[in-house]
């Protein structure tokens, strides 16, 4: 039983108290809210929540003439810690919110509401807002997928990367018609400049090594149609999955690291083949003209444009647009991370989180949910660890292994204990560690079951040997006991 | 009159009854279409395919192997993602009249050695020992990638072995034997680590049936060439090689094989009829109890190809590129390094040099113990107890 606790805190602007409060602000409140995985599992999550009116640097902040600036300038005064929310309600006449949008989530950890309706409707708006922020039944759902019955999964919870201490990045660069085209990219400093940020504010998270190549004469599986009406090639939805495969045996992504690794390629098509669009389900050309494979990683068609003039000399000069690619590709990145924003309620406005590419609350939600993941995966492989050693009972457990499994247990304790108060971020270290301490002692290479043998093969093995031998043994025991009894019955002869 | 009318109503009612439900049909076929593109649930495919049996005699057994191996990677699985283990190096074999080839069919028809074979482990690497650490995990940490089975929860796993088996073991290398409940307890230690989302357990030896008798945990689904108590027989000889090439329940399925393509919709239950007893001579089997899915709906490709779920990118984020700084590129000139040395790998001279260790004494316990006491009890009585004051 898990409890994760949210701090959150709500700050009324003047003008926008709703008339009936329980209690004369600041006021505390707590929250618990059920989510059960299956009949053993359940996490509870507890929203503690404070009430308060705003100070006079925060309601300076709030008359900004946008959301953005007002959202800029309350970060600044802010300490929120990884994991807590803050909420800001306006009144309804004010301008910082734009029309028709009654909540705007920000790049960090607050949000604007629009007060409207009294203390219910607030309260069911801030429910909405804290599970945006956090995370729903859904994602704790799929952070436990495997202890889930699968009935209940939708196909989505099992797409998302699993948690681990690591991911290597790779992006590809595939030319399949080098006497056409001669693509040029300038990986290293699109990395620099656009994936790096990223990376330094996914870090916490993980550990992200990058490395880039570019492959030659590597054709895609499929065939593109071409379509006479638009002049250019399709490939078609149904086609997709089989693109993958073909290219998958050269990009040498098993090289180094034991860390999963995520490929990005970026196929520049033949000339003959040019322009080549992705097709969706309905036949309409997809606008990034890219596709994503879950756990893998994903593909975009960069098309060059046909030379001005049917005499330039090949192959074409190609340089290639990285904002454009790292747009996608970053994307991409997101969406196999989990951290999707379409499924959102219309009236919500969302911050774009710029360079950076992810929002705080979208690094809270991906801890969140990993830390769970993180503590469910040390339970699971203690517990069968600790069934493995019933079963053979005469398995040798080393010092060290069992330093490590003390460590995990350890570690998952504090782990739960700091998500009960609400510290995510060294609940998340916790359960990291937890998590290296309980896979390096189940995967010991020491504790194969094959090594230790079982009782009955060892009295196969000695009794032949032994038993022989045993015999004139146990006759001359036999021996000693009766002459011992005997010379006991008759002590008188002894004189 | 009364009698004529309802009769009417009747068969205008069947005839709309049946339309209806062929329209339902037809709406739920569609459906069930749809939702057939997501049932597997798995993202990533892996295989295990272990020859046990060296000796040029044995040269079928690397046939079949090699022959599922080729299937599998035409059908879409990378060389990353197979761990492929050959007892005895059949190619290079002194005795074999067509070096680096080895063939399936007779007459030197099909070559499946190929051109870009991977063997993981080969041939005094193949062990019980060996094989267990691939499929629980528990590998030592130098061991490179291609060794390893990186599979996770979302993993179909195809394992087939081949070799000579017995009723509950298969022979590894004419020294050592697998047992089944080894193997059981293996596929467990992989369930509860969640190693695999769904296996597929092909095994082609005599009496192949016993060795998955006693799994037990869920999404396995085995199936072997011959039952306990009947012999696995192989298939044709070459009489310019001069042994059999391949096993009949092999030869059948690589047939059935060749004509499966990375889209093709042919399920389980076809694999199940592969090799009748008409052909094989055994009669193979299978075990569907533990797999969740009904077999009619899992695909040949789910297990032997590779095939992807994607989903189209519709989302892009913005980036500002005037914002992006140059403050993260070009730290290297900060550190002056300093030369670098060759550090000697072996500390020759402290090991010339060093004093061997005190190994810690430990007296003796248990079974030593208690053999010399009764050693010593024996001798003291033969002789007269009497002795035994001079140890007391």
């Amino acid at each position: 039983q898990v409890l994760l606790a949210v701090p959150v805190a709500v700050v009324f602007a003047p003008g926008s108290v709703p008339g009936d409060l329980p209690r004369p602000l600041p006021f505390r409140d707590v929250q618990e809210m059920e989510i059960s995985v299956n009949l053993r599992t359940g996490v509870t999550a507890r929203y503690e929540t404070v009430y308060r009116s705003t100070t006079a640097q925060e309601e300076a902040a709030l008359g900004a003439a946008t959301a953005r600036e007002a959202d800029a300038a309350l970060h600044l005064l802010q300490d929120a810690s990884l994991g807590s929310l803050t909420v800001y309600v306006v009144p309804e006449t004010s301008s910082v919110l734009p029309q028709g949008a009654s909540v705007y989530v920000g790049k960090h950890r607050s949000a604007l509401v629009r007060t409207g309706g009294g203390l219910a409707a607030l309260r069911a708006r801030l429910r909405q807002l804290t599970q945006v922020m956090s995370f729903t039944a859904s994602s704790i759902a799929s952070a436990l997928s495997d202890r889930v019955p699968d009935s209940q999964l939708g196909p989505d919870a099992r797409r998302h990367l699993k948690s681990s201490l690591g991911y290597e990045i790779t992006f590809s660069l595939l030319n399949p018609d080098p006497k056409a085209h001669d693509v040029d990219w300038d990986i290293e400093d699109a990395v620099n400049r656009y994936v790096q940020p990223v990376l330094d504010k996914l870090s916490l998270v993980a550990n992200f090594s990058v490395d880039s190549q570019i492959l030659y004469y590597a054709v895609l599986g499929v065939t593109p149609r071409f379509d006479k009406e638009s002049s250019s090639f399709l490939l078609s939805a149904h086609s997709l999955p089989h693109v993958i495969n073909p290219v998958e045996a050269r990009l040498g992504s098993s090289a180094a690291s034991l860390y999963p690794v995520l490929n990005f390629l970026l196929y520049v098509p033949e000339r003959s083949h040019s322009p080549l669009y992705i097709q969706d389900k309905d036949g309409a050309p997809v606008s990034t003209n890219a596709f994503h494979s879950p756990r893998w990683g994903g593909i975009m068609v960069y098309n060059v444009e046909a030379p001005a003039s049917p005499q330039a000399s090949l192959p074409l000069h190609v340089d290639v647009d990285m904002v454009r690619v790292m747009e996608v590709f970053l994307a991409q990145l997101r969406l196999l991370f989990g951290l999707s924003r379409e499924e959102l309620p219309p009236d919500f406005l969302l911050e774009s989180p710029g360079n950076e590419g992810l929002a705080d609350w979208e690094l809270d939600r991906l801890l969140w949910a990993h830390t769970v993941e993180n503590i469910a995966t040390v339970s699971t492989t203690l517990t069968s660890l600790a069934q493995l050693l019933d079963k053979i009972g005469n398995i040798v457990i080393k010092d060290d292994v069992a330093s490590e499994v003390y460590r995990a247990v350890a570690s998952a304790q504090s782990a739960m204990a700091e998500l009960a108060v609400g510290h995510l971020h060294s609940a998340f270290q916790a359960s990291k560690e937890a998590v290296t301490s309980s896979e390096r002692a189940f995967f010991d290479p020491s504790l194969l079951h094959l090594l230790y043998f079982p009782d009955d093969q060892k009295f196969a093995i000695y009794i032949p040997l032994f038993l022989p031998m045993a015999v004139p043994i146990l006759l001359s025991l036999a021996k000693i006991v009766r002459e011992s009894r005997q010379r006991k019955k008759e002590p008188t002869k002894m004189d | 009159m009364a009698a004529a009318v309802p009769a009417g109503c009747w068969v205008r009612t069947a005839a709309a009854l049946l339309l209806a439900c062929c329209g339902a049909a037809l709406a739920s076929g569609v459906q069930d279409q749809a939702e057939q593109f997501f049932r597997s649930g798995h993202t990533n495919n892996w295989a295990v395919l272990v020859c046990t049996s060296r000796f040029w005699f044995n040269y079928r057994h690397v046939a079949n192997t090699l022959s599922v191996y080729r299937s599998v990677k035409r059908l879409g699985i990378p060389d990353s993602h197979i761990v492929l283990m050959l007892a005895d190096d059949m190619a290079c074999n002194p005795r074999n009249p067509k070096p680096a080839t080895v063939f399936s069919h007779k007459n030197m028809e099909l070559n499946v050695y190929g051109d870009d074979v991977e063997v993981d482990y080969r041939s005094y690497e193949v062990t019980v020992e060996n094989f267990l650490r691939v499929l629980t995990g528990r590998i030592p940490p130098s061991t490179p990638r291609s060794k390893r089975l990186l599979s996770d929860d979302r993993s179909n796993i195809l394992i087939y072995m081949t070799g000579h088996g017995g009723n509950g073991f298969l022979k590894f290398q004419d020294s050592e034997e697998i047992t089944n409940v080894e193997l059981a307890d293996a596929f467990e230690q992989m369930w509860q680590k969640r190693r695999y989302n769904e296996l597929l357990f092909i095994i082609d030896t005599c009496q192949g049936a016993s060795m998955y008798e006693r799994f037990y945990s869920p999404n396995i689904m085995a199936l072997a060439s011959s039952q306990v108590g009947e012999d696995s027989l192989s298939h044709q000889p070459d009489l310019g090689i001069g042994v059999h090439l391949m096993d009949r329940y092999t030869f059948y399925v690589l047939e059935f094989l060749e004509e499966i393509h990375p889209a093709s919709q042919t399920n389980m239950n076809d694999l199940f009829q592969v090799c009748p007893k008409s052909l094989c001579v055994s009669t193979p089997g299978h075990r569907t109890d533990l797999f969740q899915r009904d077999p009619q709906n899992v695909l040949i490709t789910d297990f032997f190809g590779s095939v992807r779920k994607v989903e189209i990118t519709t989302e892009t984020i913005s980036l500002d590129s005037d914002l992006a700084d140059f403050e993260s590129t070009l730290p290297k000139d900060e550190l002056p390094t300093e030369p670098l040395k060759y550090a000697e790998q072996l500390p020759v001279a402290q090991i010339i040099h060093q004093k061997p260790k005190q190994k810690d004494w430990h007296p003796p316990g248990g079974f030593i113990l208690g053999l010399w006491a009764l050693i010593i009890m024996v001798f003291f009585k033969t002789y007269g107890i009497k002795h035994m004051k001079h140890i007391f």
